[in-house]
């Protein structure tokens, strides 16, 4: 429910975008002054898809994330577009896998990394679970991320019951190991150590915002807008815990 | 039988044999090659034994003249899994690429993928890696095609099936299998109901090369032949850049999920008829 409480603290007055998925939440407002789009991704119990009812990414938020950020680029006035991600999942299901949810969830990587290209600052509030192929999906296209600091907001690559089966580990074993190595762990302060966010924010009330914790998350967005001025993601690049990335790419560099 | 005789697999060669076999004849060359020993960070202190090459092969060189350079996964390092390093390697050549072509040199790019996708021991630096990969992607195909080849016998899941959908072209044999989720995650996620992982061809059925093509989710199907996959790799390379990429055919596939019942489960034939209508 988070992720439709930023969405709703945040779009007070704004014009709701429609022709979408009901498990979509866009609207046309400002932040300060600015004039942005704000996109969520929210539960849908109604969902004809049933395993998208709990704010999972699925085939119909993924094409229609695409088309929300497609209209936004035909406006051609670099519109900035903010993705609130709060995205327990992927959907995972018979015929999600069937109907190819991978090409849905590649139209809405791929236009948000349009608009990037296009010029629009895109940028990503975390305020929730930022998952896997959810999040690949919706956030980690933009050009600055943002996470409020909260043990609620995490970003993985697999929850735990599955990454422990996967890799054949007990759930214990596989959080004692998560702890110790900083790309492994669950929680925000391990994640911002790999130098991928841009800021991050201390709210006093996550769940339900006060118009202060708005005020500070509103003023943090305009610097993320204003400190853009590239349409690359190469801010992301330079943390220690991030070192071989940076290094790979030298020798690609001298080595092309 | 002469058939037989005269064919040579794709599928059992590695990813460096692979990457040998597309490029024109006394083109490769190797960038980060094992000797020079750029290994995952990460995996040793897990009681993971790395690889000197973590298991992706970037090598530049022609395909049919053309100046290309190729990303293949080794499907046999660790499920084909990336971690930082194979996953920067990737990402920066595909930049790399992108920047040739924006100094006037057309450099296209071929993704040899067998892969499940993220290194679970490198969880969040391989997501963030597979999300360079998808920006470079995006950015080079402004461009210049980029191919993707899925032979099997690994398949392309995980955040690398999505690179897979963004590719301007994608080839799959009979042994591909192409999904999001593994069959174990789905199995473990939704129950035994919704998706038996142990039923190999149920699952061929569903994400299956074959079926992918057939349903209008990959553009070429191929058999598991080395001149055969070079001959459609080399033509869609000189084929340019597609009228619209799948991608972005939104319209299309919202029209599509609009009109379907999905109350029931689903079939495979029922993908192929409601994906393969009209197509635009």
């Amino acid at each position: 429910m988070r992720g439709l409480q930023w969405f709703n603290a945040l779009s007070v007055g704004a014009t709701p975008v429609e022709g979408l998925p009901d498990s979509l939440k866009v609207a046309d407002g400002v932040v300060g002054e600015q004039a942005v789009r704000f996109i969520a991704v929210v539960t849908d119990p109604q969902n004809r898809f049933p395993r998208a009812r709990n704010g999972e990414v699925g085939l119909l938020e993924g094409w229609g994330l695409a088309k929300a950020v497609d209209d936004a680029i035909e406006k051609g006035d670099k519109l900035p577009i903010i993705a609130i991600v709060d995205v327990p999942s992927q959907a995972y299901g018979r015929r999600e896998e069937t109907l190819g949810i991978h090409q849905a969830l590649a139209a809405a990587a791929d236009s948000y990394a349009r608009a990037r290209l296009a010029g629009h600052p895109v940028i990503a509030l975390l305020v929730g679970k930022a998952m896997s192929g959810a999040f690949l999906a919706h956030g980690y296209q933009a050009n600055r991320m943002i996470a409020l600091r909260d043990p609620g907001v995490m970003v993985h690559a697999m929850g735990k019951a599955s990454a422990a089966r996967v890799t054949l580990r007990s759930v214990e074993e596989l959080e004692t190991l998560a702890a110790s190595v900083p790309p492994m762990a669950y929680d925000i302060d391990s994640y911002a150590s790999l130098g991928l966010l841009w800021k991050t924010l201390e709210v006093s009330q996550i769940e339900q915002p006060t118009a202060d914790d708005v005020a500070q998350v509103s003023d943090c967005l305009l610097q993320a807008i204003e400190d853009i001025h590239s349409p690359d993601l190469k801010g992301r690049l330079g943390a220690s815990n991030r070192a071989a990335s940076s290094h790979v790419r030298q020798l690609l560099r001298e080595q092309w | 039988m002469t058939d037989l005789l005269s064919k040579h697999s794709f599928v059992e060669l590695g990813a460096r044999q692979r990457a040998k076999s597309l490029l024109d004849a006394g083109t490769y060359r190797e960038l980060i090659d094992p000797f020079q020993r750029v290994m995952s960070p990460w995996l040793s202190r897990q009681g993971v034994v790395p690889q000197a090459d973590d298991g992706v092969v970037i090598a530049k060189g022609s395909i049919a003249g053309l100046p290309v350079v190729i990303a293949a996964i080794e499907g046999n390092f660790q499920g084909g899994s990336l971690g930082e390093v194979g996953g920067a390697k990737i990402a920066g050549a595909l930049e790399l690429a992108a920047e040739d072509n924006r100094n006037g040199v057309p450099t296209r790019a071929v993704l040899l993928l067998e892969t499940g996708g993220v290194r679970l021991q490198e969880a969040n630096l391989g997501l963030a890696a597979i999300a360079d990969i998808h920006a470079a992607i995006v950015d080079l195909r402004q461009y210049q095609p980029v191919v993707g080849v899925v032979a099997g016998s690994v398949g392309c899941f995980g955040g690398m099936s999505i690179a897979a959908g963004l590719c301007s072209y994608l080839v799959v044999t009979r042994e591909a299998r192409l999904g999001l989720n593994g069959p174990q995650v789905i199995e473990q996620e939704a129950g035994l109901e919704e998706y038996d992982s142990r039923d190999r061809p149920f699952i061929w059925s569903l994400t299956g090369g074959e079926q992918r093509f057939n349903s209008g989710l990959a553009d070429r199907y191929v058999a598991d032949d080395v001149a055969q996959i070079q001959k459609t790799v080399s033509a869609l390379l000189q084929q340019g850049l597609p009228e619209q990429q799948r991608s972005r055919q939104i319209d299309f596939y919202l029209a599509r999920l609009t009109e379907l019942d999905a109350t029931p489960q689903i079939d495979p034939a029922t993908v192929r008829d409601l994906y393969q209508g009209d197509r635009p």
